[in-house]
């Protein structure tokens, strides 16, 4: 199966434009890169990088443009075709089959070792224990996938490509699930790697693209606004192209509060779908007035901590106590009922409902309130006036109200729900990676609505990934780790690094 | 993508979907050496022709459009209710037992009475697979076919039994049928030498009932909620367990009282085959009347036309009256085929930059020519 | 003693038809469909498996082999609509509940069309008949158990450990686990999902064919409109309580059929209780094994049901 080919001396695409729907993601695109080369690929999220490396992998179809190998023109259908000039990808939701082990992942993309009547897996294990060996990447091949953490699971990817005959590395923002301390050993690695293989990496940490890349490209609306050597530009010129204006994000300077508790957590303990537990005796305060930012690795009990102050997720033992009433166990109209406001970290499917209307959606908690309904008959026409006043308010861009919420651009849904969140008045507001995917002018609009909100006495939980976000919003920052909650300190006190330390487990991290 | 091209699109498509199902039931036609065409202009035509036609045609229509709004309650909440055959069985029976017992009561005590029982017995049958699914994630699909089985061995079981006419078990012929119900519960027949009754008014009201139920009340609003995004509906304070059970027991009600008037309107006493397969002709009404009841009445009629028509074929053109059921079959296949191409907007796009491409290419022939 | 050897003997014939439709609907559901049209399937090879024979014969001695061409042409057909589902979900991405549902009318609704206009009333066809294993047959009880059956009772019961080797152990098979689960990993590996897809619902479709033909020409060696009874419907549960595994499907499949093969016996005993309650018994089964199995989320299909379209992201 493994056609014997010439190495990649040079991969180069032109004119690549690329359409979805009422979204051009890729606006004629060229880009070259040479053997032993490390190009960076760069740009906000949204910026049409992964679908260029989609294209480069035959998963998409170019509407127009060609791509070059040594000169000569290639055309992929498939991904088979990109592995067989020995291109590979890690994209960055792993692509891995949960319930299958790991030597069965790999065996699903190594042809030789298919047999029609037989799966020749010993052939795949003893290709795994080669490329293992010569990368120092130790996998077990015996493993199922879903009992895998994170981190294993990026190496298995590692290995899989490797295992398919890549040369030529694709990693699509490899460090956005890992720990600090995860990424710097990534890093290294992939330097290590650098000196066989050319790798593109798409990031949008410049940290890692000043560490690891020889060039860069910067992608901003479908188009590369920029291409240069890496050393010759500094994080800052970076930045700058790539969200194409000096971008300062409002920032929390106003004093801590002292109005008195909003929001207490005492000794949570909840459980994952999967039946373990996802907070073990977690305990949290949060103020009148406070924005307490959450920082952590996703998966560490975020998602099951917001669930279970909404009452969307059973508490098994353990209070939340908010406003002076133990709300755990309550059901999510009565937390509601309470003044708990909750920005989801699903927007497009839990924070809306997608084919309802928008007017629809700005009432989904309130269908049953004096103001929008005579008990049994809904009013229209105060629902209508609802919706065009908060249209208005929050800046929602559509041509009307009428149009189903699911399809606006996720900026716009962001703001449904915060518009819906925010008008019901609420006393404290949990806010899931309230800004994850939108681009910087709906993100900014968002900081500024929940920092206007905290000086209006509102109590905030902000879960995030980006620590900036975080240390710019906070007052004081919590990271949890493993379902605890591994410490809290002010935002003022929270470095980059104390944050990176905090969040890979490390308790005492003033020793450090 | 300019407005004029998506609907050229949507037409176009609807237009190619009304061709491949004609053109699917046509296969079957041929395998049977029938004669497609006209068979087809006996099935939409000749139940048209006169009176007795267009009223039977209304009177398959009753039963079929109070089953399909019901079966859209139970839509619109989040799940298919297949079992409509067996709920309507039930109603049967309960009314039929109310019957039996007060044969005496005046008829406007007897026949809400009864009919409320038929309501109530098919509300019951409906709860089963709506607790199953809300409580335990039991597919309602498997469970509600289920029950259609068990209702039918029930009935039969009933009607051979405790509800055996009386005169056919001293005749010992064996019909499994009820005695002759009392004429209290008989639905007038308002138009002379006909068969339909005033139940078509009870379906129209029911029709208009539902419409405000789901469109214009928060009682509907939450329902719907809870269908199209049971996540988005549990977080914003829906208890949506309650509202699935509500929603299969309204639906489960409804093909009840399609039962319980059919017996009242067309039937008189409880016989085997009052069901006959309205439960899923119920599912394809509901489909093709676009899940609203503004499109269910005409699609009720429609499908009324299809069976009594398919009826007449067996006769004039020796076409099997199952056929109806093969039509049926495709329709399904092809509403939602349909349904899926229309809302796609990315072959739509891919159709536009064909024809786009294919007219620059048109037009730069010419320009050579 | 004798009525325990009776039942077995009894009930493991009858769990052919299920065992063979499960078989099949395991394949597809492992690939991500749920086909809910196998009851139609199963009429379509139950009528189109007895035409065969009763047109060569009609009434006079049939050659056994036109009974195997009867086979044949169930599978094929099955292999077909198998593929026309396909081209409704998995090309179009139709919802799969209501298009089984639509699967299920028109396999029913076109085998008893075609019924009324070739056969027309109840015929019987001498379809295919026990052949006892040499020597085998002989053993006192097993032999009249396991070895004393129809030719495809055994067809049936080997394919129970093909079905796991093809599964598990064949690259086909690692392919229909992989897009059943998480089918944007295959795709980004190099496997065409919905070709994957569309070949497991033509084995599907294919095996609902052949166990429908096996209920016309082996069991009731006649057809009429309601011989599947419900068994497509049953054969999809039966694939939830054996959790997609093969072997925990045969189980299943056994334990229906005793339950009927049980009312039967009883039937037979003469005792005085309303046969329709028997007849229930299998229905009232599924849904109570519905509701008491334990849902997998690790082990089961995680897309069953949805349909792949690679250019939405999850």
């Amino acid at each position: 199966m493994e056609i014997t080919r010439k190495a990649i001396d040079s991969l180069r695409i032109e004119h690549i434009t690329k359409r979805f729907p009422g979204v051009l993601a890729c606006d004629d695109i060229s880009l070259e890169i040479k053997k032993g080369e490390v190009l960076a690929l760069v740009g906000e999220n949204g910026a049409g990088k992964t679908t260029l490396m989609n294209i480069l992998m035959g998963l998409y179809h170019p509407d127009e443009g060609s791509m070059f190998i040594n000169g000569e023109k290639v055309h992929f259908r498939s991904p088979n075709d990109a592995f067989a000039y020995g291109i590979g990808m890690v994209h960055q939701q792993y692509m891995l089959v949960p319930n299958l082990t790991v030597l069965e992942n790999i065996a699903l993309g190594y042809k030789k070792a298919w047999n029609p009547l037989k799966l020749n897996l010993q052939m795949v294990r003893d290709r795994i224990d080669e490329i293992s060996a010569h990368y120092g990447l130790s996998v077990d091949p015996d493993a199922y996938i879903w009992q895998l953490s994170v981190g294993e699971q990026q190496r298995v990817e590692l290995v899989k490509t490797l295992c398919l005959g890549a040369e030529f590395l694709i990693l699509d923002e490899p460090t956005s699930a890992l720990t600090p301390q995860e990424t710097d050993e990534l890093i290294a690695l992939l330097k290590k790697m650098s000196s066989e293989l050319s790798i593109i990496f798409i990031s949008h940490k410049l940290q890692e693209v000043k560490d690891l890349s020889s060039r860069v490209a910067i992608l901003r609306h479908g188009k590369v606004v920029f291409q240069g050597n890496t050393i010759d530009h500094s994080s800052s010129d970076i930045a700058a192209l790539m969200t194409g204006h000096e971008v300062n994000l409002p920032q929390n300077d106003a004093p801590a509060c002292t109005l008195g508790p909003m929001l207490q957590i005492r000794n949570l303990k909840v459980k994952s779908d999967r039946g373990f537990l996802a907070l073990d005796d977690l305990s949290l305060y949060v103020c009148k007035g406070e924005i307490v930012g959450l920082a952590g690795v996703s998966g560490n009990g975020q998602k099951e901590l917001a669930e279970a102050i909404n009452g969307l997720r059973k508490v098994e033992s353990g209070e939340i106590v908010f406003d002076g009433v133990d709300i755990a166990n309550f059901t999510p109209k009565q937390v509601i009922d309470c003044g708990m406001g909750y920005v989801p970290e699903e927007r497009n499917t839990e924070g809306i409902v997608p084919s309802f209307s928008i007017k629809e959606n700005l009432v989904l908690k309130d269908v049953e309130s004096e103001k929008f309904s005579n008990r049994t008959f809904l009013k229209n026409s105060v629902i209508q006036k609802n919706g065009e006043d908060l249209r208005t308010q929050f800046d929602i861009r559509s041509p009307n109200i009428d149009i189903a919420a699911g399809s606006l651009s996720g900026g716009n849904i962001q703001k449904v729900i915060l518009a819906r969140e925010i008008s019901r008045n609420p006393k404290f507001l949990v806010a899931v990676y309230p800004t994850r995917g939108l681009d910087m002018g709906a993100a900014e609009f968002i900081h500024k609505q929940l920092l206007q909100k905290r000086n209006e006495g509102v109590g905030i939980l902000l879960i995030s990934e980006e620590l900036e976000e975080i240390t710019n919003l906070s007052d004081q920052v919590a990271v949890i780790f493993k379902g605890k909650i591994q410490k809290v300190i002010p935002a003022s006190e929270a470095s980059r690094r104390r944050l990176g330390i905090l969040m890979a487990g490390v308790e005492d991290d003033e020793q450090i | 993508m300019t407005n004029r091209f998506k609907t050229g699109y949507k037409i176009g498509v609807i237009i190619l979907a009304i061709i491949t199902a004609m053109a699917l039931g046509a296969v079957i036609l041929l395998a049977i050496g029938a004669d497609v065409f006209k068979t087809y202009i006996v099935i939409l035509t000749r139940p048209l022709m006169n009176k007795i036609g267009v009223t039977e045609v209304l009177l398959r229509m009753v039963p079929l459009s109070i089953i399909a709004i019901g079966i859209t309650v139970a839509y619109r909440s989040g799940i298919i209710n297949i079992g409509a055959e067996g709920q309507m069985a039930i109603g049967v029976l309960s009314t039929t037992a109310i019957a039996l017992l007060f044969p005496n009561l005046p008829g406007y005590v007897l026949i809400p009475f009864a009919i409320l029982a038929g309501a109530i017995g098919g509300a019951a049958w409906g709860f089963i697979p709506g607790f199953l699914k809300a409580k335990l994630q039991v597919s309602e699909l498997l469970s509600t076919v289920m029950l259609n089985y068990i209702a039918a061995q029930l009935y039969t079981f009933l009607l051979r039994g405790p509800m055996l006419d009386p005169a056919e078990m001293t005749m010992g012929s064996g019909t499994p049928q009820s005695m002759r119900l009392s004429k209290n519960l008989d639905l007038t027949r308002f138009i002379k030498g006909t068969r339909i009754h005033t139940g078509l008014f009870i379906a129209l009201a029911l029709a208009v009932i539902i419409y405000f139920l789901l469109w214009k009340t928060s009682f509907g609003f939450k329902l719907r909620a809870a269908g199209a995004s049971s996540k988005a509906a549990r977080y914003g304070g829906i208890n949506v367990p309650k509202y699935l059970i509500i929603a299969m027991m309204i639906s489960g009600a409804f093909a009840g009282m399609a039962g319980s008037i059919e017996i009242a309107g067309v039937h008189r006493r409880a016989i085997e085959g009052v069901t006959s397969g309205y439960g899923f002709s119920g599912i394809v009404v509901a489909l093709f009347g676009g899940l609203h009841p503004a499109g269910i009445v005409p699609a009720a009629f429609f499908f009324g036309l299809l069976i009594y028509g398919a009826d007449m074929t067996q006769r004039i053109v020796g076409v099997p009256a199952n056929m109806v059921q093969v039509l049926q079959g495709i329709i399904i296949l092809v509403i939602v085929s349909t349904k899926m191409i229309i809302n796609n907007p990315y072959l739509m796009q891919k159709v536009e930059s064909r024809i786009n491409s294919f007219r620059k290419k048109g037009s730069a022939q010419e320009e050579t020519v | 003693m004798t009525f325990v050897i009776n039942i077995l003997s009894l009930g493991i014939p009858f769990s052919v038809a299920l065992l063979i439709a499960s078989l099949g609907e395991m394949f597809n559901q492992r690939a991500g469909i749920f086909n809910l049209g196998c009851e139609g399937m199963m009429a379509m090879g139950a009528f189109l498996g007895m035409l065969v024979p009763y047109l060569v014969g009609q009434g006079s001695y049939v050659p056994g082999y036109y009974n195997y061409l009867g086979l044949l042409l169930a599978l094929a057909v099955g292999a077909l609509l198998g593929l026309v589902f396909g081209v409704v979900v998995v090309t179009f991405r139709a919802p799969q509940g209501i298009a089984g549902i639509g699967m299920q009318m028109f396999g029913v609704g076109t085998a008893g069309t075609l019924f009324r206009h070739f056969i027309g009333g109840t015929q019987s066809v001498p379809g295919i008949n026990v052949a006892p294993i040499p020597l085998l047959s002989d053993i006192p009880v097993l032999g009249v158990l396991f070895f004393n059956h129809n030719p495809l009772v055994y067809v049936a019961f080997l394919m129970v450990p093909s079905a796991w080797y093809l599964l598990f152990k064949t690259p086909w098979g690692l392919k229909v686990r992989a897009v059943g689960t998480h089918p944007r990993a295959a795709d980004s590996i190099g496997i065409d999902v919905n070709k994957v897809r569309f070949q497991a619902l033509m084995v599907g479709g294919a095996l609902a064919g052949l166990a429908g033909a096996y209920l016309s020409l082996c069991q009731a060696k006649m057809f009429s409109d309601g011989i599947i009874a419900g068994r497509g419907f049953i054969a999809v549960a039966l694939v939830y309580f054996g959790h997609w595994h093969p072997v925990k499907i045969m189980g299943g499949a056994l334990l229906f059929t005793l339950a009927q093969a049980l009312q039967l016996a009883i039937q037979g005993l003469g005792i005085d209780f309303p046969y329709e309650f028997l007849v229930m018994l299998p229905y009232v089964m599924v849904i109570i094994v519905l509701a008491f199995s334990r849902k997998s989320q690790i082990t089961g299909p995680a897309a069953l049901g949805k349909p792949f379209n690679r250019e939405i992201r999850a």
